[in-house]
Order: C-alpha cells, then sequence, then structure tokens
C-alpha cells in the first residue's frame, strides 16, 4: 500500500517527522517498505507564463522570452526549446535555484542576458515526457512558488502489509492506527448526504446471500464523466500509485484508497432488468475490464443482470457494462463480499486487483453505506447529477462476538506484566469495545478487524502496542538435561568431515533435475514430475545424486578445474513416503593435485573403493550386479547386513560419451543411515604370544573373484587365524591364460601360548584343503 | 731394539695423516695389532734383565697409551666428519610442498547449517528432520493456513503431479515432531526448502531451520532471549543490536520478524541493509493455538515458541557472499575459499 504522507498528516498529524513516524509504523507492525520523496530537492523555481518568444538575433535555435514570474516586470530568458511560446505557462529556476545536478546563474547565452531557465520534467528530476518544456494548466498561479503549487515536498510511503491487517488498506484505517499508536487525534472526513432527487432505482436480487451479505446499489442520472478529476484528487490517486482516468471511476478509486470500500460504477444504459448478485453458471463468460474474457467457475460469485454477468463480484468489472466518456447514467455498487467467496478466485483467474486484494482480506462492511455516500457527494461535486435512492439488500452479516482476554494469560504470554489500564486504553483506541471485570477483559472487536477472533488476536494486539521493543530479552529458565548421543549413529557432520579429509569438496545440487539425466542414468526410472517446474531443466525430482554430481564436474571442467573430488550428502525422491538420505560423490581426474616427487595416475576403481572403505572403517562387502550407469566389468553393488546399500563404480563408456567427458569419473552413491551406523566397540584381550605369519600363493581360475576365495577361506579358518588378506593378484607371464596367482597372508596368533609348528602346519594344510573344495585353487609350486 | 719415541712419533704422524676409518684401522694394526710395533717392542721385553724391564716396560706402555688416546681422538674426528658428509647428503629442500592428497572442504552452507545446530545443541535443543516432498496437511493446513488464505499467494508453491508439494518452509517437521513427541519439546529442523521463484535474490531451492519450544512456561520474552543470544553467538558479536517488529505468520502469534544491526556497515547504512541500518534474519512467534489443536497440545497447559531461519541469508551475512546464486553453482573456485 502506497501513499502520500501528506493526505495521511490530513487525517492524522502526530508530532513526528518523516522518518520518525516510519519508524513507529514499522515497529507496530505496518513495515514502511520504502519511503521516497516525491521530487528530488530543488528551490527557487516558481510557475511562470511566457509572454513572448522571438528568435535569437545570432542563432537559430535559442529564442529569447520575456516572462512573468509574478513581479512588477518580466524578466528576459533565453531558452532553446521547442515547445517555448507566448501563453505558454512553465516551471521558471530563477538565478540561484539548485536543480538536481546543477545551479542556475545569470548568464550571457550568445550575448543576450538570459535571468534564469525554463524547465522541462527532466531538468526537475520529474517524471513525465523529457521533450521540451513541462507545460502547467492554465490555471496555474504565476508567481507561486513551483514546489508548494505541486505540494511536491511530500513523500510516497511504501508500506509491506501483512495478510492480517486488511483494515490498514485505507487511509481511514492507516490514520486509526497511527492515532492508536502515537495518540494523535484522528480527523476522518465527514461525509454529506446528498439529497435524493429522483426516484429511479434498479431492483438488486441476491441469490447467494452468504457470499453477498450486503449489498448497497444507487442510480445516479446526468453526469457529465468527461469533467476534470481536480487536481487534488488526482494527485492523492497518482501519489497512491493508481492513474487518473475518467472521474467516475477516479471517484471509485478514491473512495477504496480512502476507506478501503471496492466499488463499482456501471454505465445503466447497459444494465438490463434486475439485478442478481449470484454464483457463475457453468459455461458462463465474461469479458473482463483489462480485455481479458473470463471463463467463470461455478465458485465464482458474479453480479449479472438479465442477459447475464456484467462483473466478476469483488474482482473487476466486465467491459460492455463499464463507465465511458459520454456515459450519463451510472449505477453505484458498494458491497460486503464475504472473504471466503473471493478468495483464490483472482488468482486463478491469473488476477490480482485492488478490489480482490481487499476482499479477500476483509472489507469493513460496518462503513458500507458511509463509502456509498462518499462516492455520490464526490460524483454530484465533480461531474453533476441526479441522486436515487439507495437500494440495501442485506441478510447475515459477520458477528463480532466478544472475546475474553484473560490479564493472567497475556502476562504468561507476554512474560511480562502489562499495565491493565493502558491496555483497555490501547483496545479501545484500535476500535474495540472494552469492558473491565477483576481478572479479564472483554473485548468486543469492531466490524474493521477480521483478524480478532480469539484470546490470542487480543494479546497480540495488546503486546503490539506495548512495543515489542519493551519486553525484556530474557534467557529462558529450563531444567537442565543431556540431550541423548546415540553412539551407534555417526553424525551427519562427521561423515562429512570424513569425507573432506580424504580430499572430497562438499556441493549442494538441486533436488529438481533435468528429466534427461535421469533417464540417461537409469532408462527405468521414473523420477516424480512437478507440475509447475521453474524451468524445463528443473522439472523431475532426482531419484539419485548422480545427475547433478555429473553436472558439476562438468561445470567445473568447463572452468579448467581438471582434478574433481565432490560428494553431496541430500535426499532422493521416490515418493511421499520414500525420500531416503543418500550420500554420493564423484572423482574425476589425477589421483593426487600435480605435485613434485609423486608420478601422476588417474583415478581408478580402486582408489575409489579404498576411500569408501575408510568411510565405513571396514572391508565392504561387494557383490556383482549390473547398474544402467555404470561400467559392468567395473562396478559393484555394495552390501550390508543381507541388504544391498549402493553402488560403485566407474561411469558407463556410452554415458561418459553422452555426457561429452574426456575419461570415466568414478561414482558413488551410498544409503546414508546405514553407513552412519556403527557398533560399539568391545575391548578383546591382547595376545601376548608371538604372531606367526604364513604367505600362500594361490592359483585359480581367473574368473574365481577374490573376494569369493577370501569368504572362504576366512570362513572355514581355524580358531587362531587372526586375518587372513590378500596382498598381489598376478597373471600373464608364467602362468596358464585362463589362471592366475592370488598371494595371500595369513597371520595366526593364541592368546595363551605359543603357536607349535605343527598347529600352524595344520592350519596351513585346514586352509589349502578349504581354498582347493571351494575353490578349485592349488598352492602354486 | 727400536726407540719406542721413535715409533710413537711415527705411529702419530701416520694416525694423523689417516683420511678415513679403514686406513686407520690398517694404522692401527701396522703398530697396535698381534704384529705390530708395539706389540714387537713389548714382546722384546723378555729378553731384557729385569732390572731394566720394569723402566722400559713402562715407558713402552706410556707410549702405547699415547698412541691409543692419538688413535681414539682420530676416530672420532674420522666418525664425526663422516656423519657430516651424510648429514649434508640427506638434507633435504624442506620448502619443497609435502605430498599427497589435498583437504577437501564443507559448502559454507552445511558449515552454517552445522555451526547454527550447534549453538542451539548447546542449550538443549535436539534436532529433528522431516520429508521434503509433503503433504498439503503439514505444509498449511496444520500450519492454521486454511485452502485459499492469502498468505498461500506469498508461498509459491511448487506441486507435485499427484497432487504432492514441495515443502516451502521447514515448519511442517513442527507439526510432524509434536504429533509424535509429548511436551516439553525444544528441537530445531535444519532442512531444504523451495518456492516458485527464481531471481537475483531468489533461488528455487534454499534452507531453513525452523525452531520450536514448547513447555509450561516459555514466554515471548524467553523467544526474545532465546534469539538474541543465538544471533550474538553465531556473528560473534556481543553488541550486536537486535529488534522485534511485529508481523504475521499463520501459525505464530503473537508472531515478529527480528532484525539485527547491519553486520556489514555496522548500522551506518549500506546497500546490503538498504540503507535501514537493519537486516531482517528471521521470523518468529508464540505457537497458535490452531497449531497444538491439530496435534492434541493442550493450549491451557502449554505455551510454545517457533522461529524459522533462512540459512543462505546468514552464511552470506557471516561470510560476506554478496551473491546467493553462488551456493547452487558449486564452482569448486568458490567453494575452495571455504576450506580451512
Amino acid at each position: 500500500m502506497q501513499f502520500p504522507e501528506s493526505w495521511l498528516r490530513n487525517l492524522v498529524n502526530p508530532a513526528l517527522d518523516t522518518e520518525q513516524l516510519s519508524h513507529v509504523l514499522t515497529m507496530a507492525g505496518l513495515e514502511v517498505e520504502a519511503s521516497t520523496p516525491a521530487a528530488p530537492p530543488f528551490n527557487n523555481v516558481v510557475v511562470a507564463e511566457i509572454l513572448s518568444a522571438v528568435k535569437h538575433p545570432d542563432a537559430d535555435r535559442l529564442r529569447v522570452c520575456q516572462v512573468d514570474v509574478g513581479e512588477a516586470s518580466p524578466i528576459t530568458i533565453v531558452c532553446g526549446a521547442p515547445n517555448a511560446a507566448a501563453g505558454l505557462k512553465v516551471p521558471c529556476a530563477r538565478p540561484g535555484a539548485i536543480l538536481p545536478g546543477f545551479e542556475i546563474k545569470i548568464a550571457k547565452v550568445r550575448g543576450v542576458e538570459s535571468f534564469g531557465m525554463l524547465c522541462s520534467t527532466k531538468e526537475l528530476g520529474l517524471e513525465g515526457a523529457a521533450d521540451g518544456l513541462m507545460e502547467l494548466p492554465d490555471d496555474a498561479p504565476v508567481g507561486e512558488d513551483f514546489r508548494s503549487w505541486l505540494n511536491l515536498d511530500d513523500t510516497l510511503i511504501t508500506l509491506k502489509l501483512t495478510p492480517n491487517r486488511a483494515d490498514c488498506l485505507s487511509m481511514q484505517g492507516i490514520a486509526r492506527e497511527v492515532g492508536a499508536i502515537t495518540g494523535a487525534e484522528v480527523r476522518l472526513p465527514q461525509v454529506r448526504e446528498v439529497e435524493t432527487r429522483i426516484q429511479d432505482t434498479v431492483p438488486v436480487l441476491v441469490m447467494a446471500s452468504e457470499a453477498c451479505p450486503l449489498y448497497l446499489g444507487r442510480v445516479v442520472r446526468g453526469i457529465n464523466a468527461q469533467a476534470t478529476t481536480p487536481r487534488w484528487m488526482a494527485e492523492r490517486l497518482e501519489r497512491s500509485g493508481i492513474r487518473p482516468l475518467l472521474a467516475p471511476i477516479d471517484i471509485t478509486n478514491y473512495v477504496l484508497l480512502e476507506l478501503g470500500q471496492p466499488m463499482h460504477a456501471f454505465a445503466l444504459s447497459r444494465i438490463q432488468g434486475e439485478i442478481e448478485v449470484r454464483m457463475a453458471r457453468a459455461g458462463e463468460q465474461l469479458k473482463l475490464l483489462n480485455g481479458q474474457i473470463a471463463e467463470l467457475a461455478p465458485d465464482m460469485l458474479v453480479i449479472a443482470d438479465a442477459n447475464g454477468p456484467v462483473a466478476l463480484a469483488g474482482i473487476m468489472g466486465g467491459q460492455p457494462s463499464s463507465v465511458e466518456r459520454f456515459t450519463v447514467d451510472v449505477f453505484l455498487e458498494a458491497a460486503f463480499f464475504a472473504p471466503a467467496a473471493i478468495a483464490g478466485r483472482a488468482r486463478r483467474l491469473g488476477l490480482s486487483t485492488d478490489s480482490s486484494h481487499r476482499f479477500e482480506r476483509g472489507v469493513d462492511f460496518g462503513a458500507t453505506r458511509l463509502a456509498m455516500e462518499r462516492a455520490t457527494e464526490l460524483l454530484i461535486d465533480i461531474c453533476g447529477g441526479q441522486v436515487g435512492p439507495i437500494t440495501e439488500a442485506v441478510a447475515v452479516l459477520p458477528q463480532r462476538t466478544p472475546i475474553t482476554l484473560r490479564l493472567a494469560r497475556l502476562k504468561r504470554v507476554a512474560g511480562v506484566e502489562l499495565d491493565t489500564e493502558q491496555v483497555v486504553r490501547d483496545l479501545t483506541a484500535l476500535g474495540a469495545l472494552v469492558e473491565r471485570d477483576d481478572n479479564t477483559l472483554i473485548v468486543t472487536p469492531p466490524s474493521f478487524r477480521f483478524d480478532l477472533v480469539i484470546e490470542e488476536d487480543l494479546i497480540e494486539e495488546a503486546v503490539r502496542l506495548f512495543g515489542y521493543d519493551n519486553i525484556p530479552a530474557q534467557p529462558p529458565a529450563a531444567p537442565s538435561r543431556m540431550l541423548p548421543q546415540d553412539e551407534t549413529v555417526l553424525p551427519d557432520d562427521i561423515l562429512r568431515q570424513m569425507l573432506v579429509g580424504l580430499d572430497y569438496q562438499e556441493v549442494i545440487t538441486y533436488s529438481f533435475v533435468d528429466p534427461a539425466w535421469e533417464t540417461a542414468l537409469d532408462p527405468h526410472a521414473k523420477p516424480m514430475p512437478l507440475a509447475n517446474p521453474i524451468a524445463s531443466q528443473l522439472s523431475v525430482m532426482r531419484t539419485t545424486l548422480w545427475g547433478g554430481l555429473i553436472e558439476t564436474l562438468r561445470h567445473n571442467l568447463n572452468r579448467q578445474q581438471e582434478r574433481v573430488r565432490i560428494f553431496e550428502l541430500g535426499r532422493v525422491y521416490a515418493s511421499l513416503a520414500k525420500q531416503p538420505l543418500k550420500i554420493g560423490g564423484v572423482i574425476y581426474g589425477e589421483v593426487l593435485p600435480e605435485q613434485w616427487g609423486a608420478s601422476a595416475r588417474r583415478v581408478d576403481f580402486f582408489d575409489l573403493k579404498g576411500d569408501i572403505e575408510r568411510l565405513f572403517g571396514h572391508a565392504l562387502d561387494t557383490q556383482p550386479g549390473v547398474h544402467p550407469a555404470l561400467h559392468p566389468g567395473q562396478s559393484a553393488e555394495l552390501w550390508h547386513d543381507g541388504k544391498p546399500i549402493g553402488w560403485i563404480g566407474a561411469l558407463h563408456p556410452r554415458l561418459v560419451q553422452a555426457f561429452d567427458l574426456s575419461s570415466a569419473p568414478m561414482l558413488f552413491e551410498i544409503d546414508a543411515q546405514v553407513l552412519a551406523q556403527r557398533g560399539v566397540p568391545r575391548h578383546a584381550t591382547v595376545s601376548r604370544f608371538p604372531l606367526v605369519r604364513r604367505d600362500l600363493a594361490f592359483v585359480l581360475d581367473v574368473q574365481t573373484p577374490a573376494g569369493e576365495l577370501l569368504a572362504a577361506l576366512r570362513e572355514g579358518a581355524p580358531a587362531q587365524v587372526r586375518s587372513i588378506d590378500v596382498f598381489d593378484d598376478y597373471r600373464g607371464k608364467g602362468m596358464a591364460e585362463n589362471q592366475k596367482s592370488l598371494a595371500i597372508r595369513v597371520v595366526m596368533q593364541d592368546t595363551q601360548r605359543t603357536l607349535t609348528d605343527q598347529e600352524v602346519e595344520d592350519s596351513v594344510q585346514k586352509l589349502v584343503e578349504t581354498a582347493r573344495r571351494q575353490c578349485n585353487a592349488s598352492l602354486r609350486a | 731394539m727400536r726407540n719406542p719415541n721413535e715409533i710413537v712419533a711415527e705411529a702419530l704422524n701416520a694416525i694423523q695423516s689417516c683420511p678415513d676409518l679403514p686406513s686407520l684401522e690398517q694404522v692401527k694394526a701396522t703398530y697396535l695389532g698381534k704384529s705390530g710395533q708395539m706389540t714387537e717392542l713389548l714382546k722384546s721385553l723378555g729378553g731384557m734383565p729385569a732390572d731394566e724391564r720394569k723402566t722400559a716396560g713402562a715407558r713402552i706402555n706410556e707410549a702405547k697409551q699415547a698412541v691409543e688416546a692419538t688413535l681414539k681422538d682420530r676416530r672420532d674426528t674420522l666418525l664425526q666428519v663422516e656423519l657430516d658428509r651424510q648429514l649434508a647428503d640427506e638434507t633435504l629442500d624442506v620448502t619443497l610442498p609435502g605430498r599427497g592428497l589435498a583437504r577437501g572442504g564443507l559448502h559454507p552452507v552445511s558449515r552454517t547449517l552445522t555451526r547454527i545446530q550447534d549453538l542451539f545443541r548447546s542449550i538443549g535443543f535436539e534436532v529433528a528432520t522431516g520429508p521434503e516432498i509433503e503433504t498439503d496437511f503439514y505444509n498449511f493446513t496444520a500450519l492454521n493456513i486454511p485452502e485459499d488464505h492469502p498468505a498461500r499467494a506469498m508461498h509459491d508453491t511448487f506441486y507435485m503431479q499427484g497432487g504432492e508439494l514441495l515443502r516451502t518452509h521447514t515448519s511442517p517437521v513442527q507439526v510432524r515432531y509434536m504429533q509424535t513427541h509429548q511436551p516439553p519439546l525444544r528441537i530445531i529442523a535444519p532442512g531444504r526448502v523451495y518456492r516458485c521463484d527464481s531471481d537475483v535474490t531468489h533461488t528455487p531451492m534454499f534452507h531453513q531451520v525452523e525452531g520450536l519450544w514448547v513447555d509450561e512456561t516459555v514466554s515471548f520474552a524467553d523467544l526474545k532471549g532465546v534469539l538474541a543470544d543465538f544471533m550474538r553467538n553465531f556473528f560473534e558479536r556481543d553488541d550486536l543490536p537486535v529488534r522485534f517488529r511485529p508481523s504475521f505468520f499463520p501459525f505464530t502469534e503473537p508472531s515478529a520478524e527480528m532484525d539485527i544491526g547491519c553486520v556489514m556497515c555496522g548500522g551506518e547504512g549500506c546497500r546490503v541493509c538498504s540503507h535501514t541500518g537493519w537486516l531482517e534474519v528471521l521470523g518468529c512467534g508464540m505457537v497458535h493455538p490452531n497449531v497444538f489443536k491439530h496435534v492434541d497440545i493442550d493450549t491451557e497447559r502449554y505455551v510454545g515458541f517457533a522461529f524459522g531461519l533462512g540459512v543462505e541469508r546468514l552464511a552470506m551475512l557471516r561470510y560476506g557472499v554478496d551473491d546467493l546464486r553462488l551456493f547452487f553453482e558449486n564452482d569448486l573456485r568458490f567453494l575452495k575459499k571455504f576450506t580451512h
């Protein structure tokens, strides 16, 4: 809501300057979003009349003007503007004037002395056509200070109103609020009731009385719609952001701003028969004032005549029945439409109007008649005409039931005791009726406050007017209880820090992605689509982190970052019920940053696998599986506790090409919750007896995974075997083509005694036997 | 028999001119070995008369000790030379950089989230989470935002084709938590939120932290206390000015916006604070009774306050980031600035 400060001061004038007033409004919840001067600073500019304009003797484009500035004799000014002509009234800057950006001095222009400057709008920093001199109306008073004549020492205040404060969507409402906050006297406009001269009416039939509990109509005949809107009204409209159009429309707009009551003026000749206020019928259409043809739905309230809808109630009038330049007879409407009957409809039609904005939030049904009288008064004063009686259709209006405010509750919520007398005064100043009991106040809110319904609403008002700043900020007292710390779950930030330690950079990518990424990474993916995406490349919810990670990789490769190691911890989305948290990453480029003393090598599968093993803190249970995004020979599914929990692998060569990469990035994605699970460590006795190490080289089929041999050995190992690990994988020279050699290190130890050679030998034999039986592996000769 | 003095002089000379340890060992053998000259001299004592033998023996022993002492000195010297050479050979250019991996870093938003969580945990707030694809009920209805409420229009909601929506704030977590937990409650709920809006100052996805404290005796004064304490600790500025302005959120009443004195200009007025000296940093208020009703909490017994703050905004102010969009471009050159 934007308005000129001068208008507000006309209604209530607290002893505060503009800045103080803005502060007071902001701190009372009417946030002043902007406060801008109506015109930039300048001085010494007066209204002047050009008496004569003759060509400059030495310059074709200049004219020498005799200018009346309201003094005894005219002054001479040299002017270059093409529209400088005798009889024109213009702003004139006198010598010594400071204009935006420059100062006016007496100067010789091509030999002729010039005593000032005739100004264009641009030179004064005003809005409007920049071409030539600013042309003032004929009634502009010559000699008068230009600023004060146009009331330019004014400030345009913009309030950022919250949706609950519909009552402040009018000057009357804001004035009332300022009065309540500052205690200044509020002088609301006095409305004169115009005498009825004619008896014409249009019958009004309200068929949807719940949606329209109050409808006032009035015929005014014989108006001059082309009458000039008075300058004071045009100025207030303009400074409130509404462009003056035609007097009758300006008047209804003015009443909307002044009293907050949206009104409509119909061209009477275009109304056929009775006015009906009813819900729209299926299939009905209406051409609106803005030219848009609205398809009406049965939950939209309309004003209709015998031929169908003529206005979308509370939102916008129809074009065919709108007031035009030659309209002579009008039908004025002032109504109360229930917020529930208006809310959301305008938005559905892609509209937002001053009217719908107010009706959705609640218009004062106690001031509907006042607004009708006010509009009538202004119409007769400006456009003339004869007034008919007001037709009123009234049903059940909203009730303002008394609310009990317990003073103890007020204190408990506020955290401080408020002076009861002051609370009563404040609530009364807001227009409420307050009765006082011992421990309670019984408060009946005014008709214009739709937001005061329950006790908390009153608590808020009391605290608001007391001043939020006057409530002490106190550290709360609460019983000291420690927070539970589940040791079996690794906190997210530790997980992140572990990856950071492994030289991964965290990234955060959008949860909605390009559907093409999803399909490329998994042709069977069925990502959830957004109904109203912001862009097509952000139109489905990701089912994997890889899309965003690969895009981030590409983004950085395009910016000369050749070694990229990134991870993201975030959700993927399958359905409302399934939005698991995943941790995923990509590594690409060299294993190490380019450095001296270390040979360069590109990352491979085992670099990534090693990182993930460090993350888990133990060996991974990797099982063969095929993922459409991964290289079938360089990928593995990760298992934990008998369940698949993620994937690691090299990007499939087909996708390396599709994503236009020069080599394959290594990817991982793991269920973050499983990854975070840890056991609580248990102590086991450390043996004092010597370790025995035996290295065994097994020859086996090249297709048999090392993991299979290890699993078989570990499962069949005697109790004193502490660990079994691979330390070499050899194939090639000296081996048959379909065979490889795996070197296995077996470490044995007993907790109670030193192992004998025989025991060690027996254990080795047992392991060799297991390897032979289960993996067809033999000891290398 | 040679004069012992002569032999000693010769031996000392030989020892002193030894260039290294092996030659020194050879010299030692020449004079002190089994058939060395000094040994031979001692052996010759056997053929001497007893009275001469005593004085000659003493003389020879003296000479031998002199040779041995010199030998030891020379050995020490040579060992030192050798060690010095080894040290010189092994000397590195320690100014060369160390080898191995570099260090990654946290995203500034998650770094800020962690900081916020740590501060609230330190006064007993637990961390709760909730889904990002939400239902209309949790995102709006249960938070006292009925259908067609003007506040919904302010939320620029993303809807799923299936009718669900992307949560527009972290407040639904309040509702979900209160459905499953009994007061007293003290939680914060960090996470991603979404608004259908994208320009210089808006990204369609961003992060919020929701806070909720429900107990028998919490008040607006406590709300102010907790949040002022948080902001001053977050920015590590004990003198940070804060103020609370009345505002409106359907799920709190009284509602407030919290401003802090501009941390960029110190309240003088700058571009960041639109020359007001104040920065709007969060919305808060006392939990609306309609929200408690949806989760069956007795409004007579319990009072609560809630707040929601924008994480990117705090990160920008804390680290001097001047463009919100940088957070989601994930340019490593930007992210690497936050590695330490």
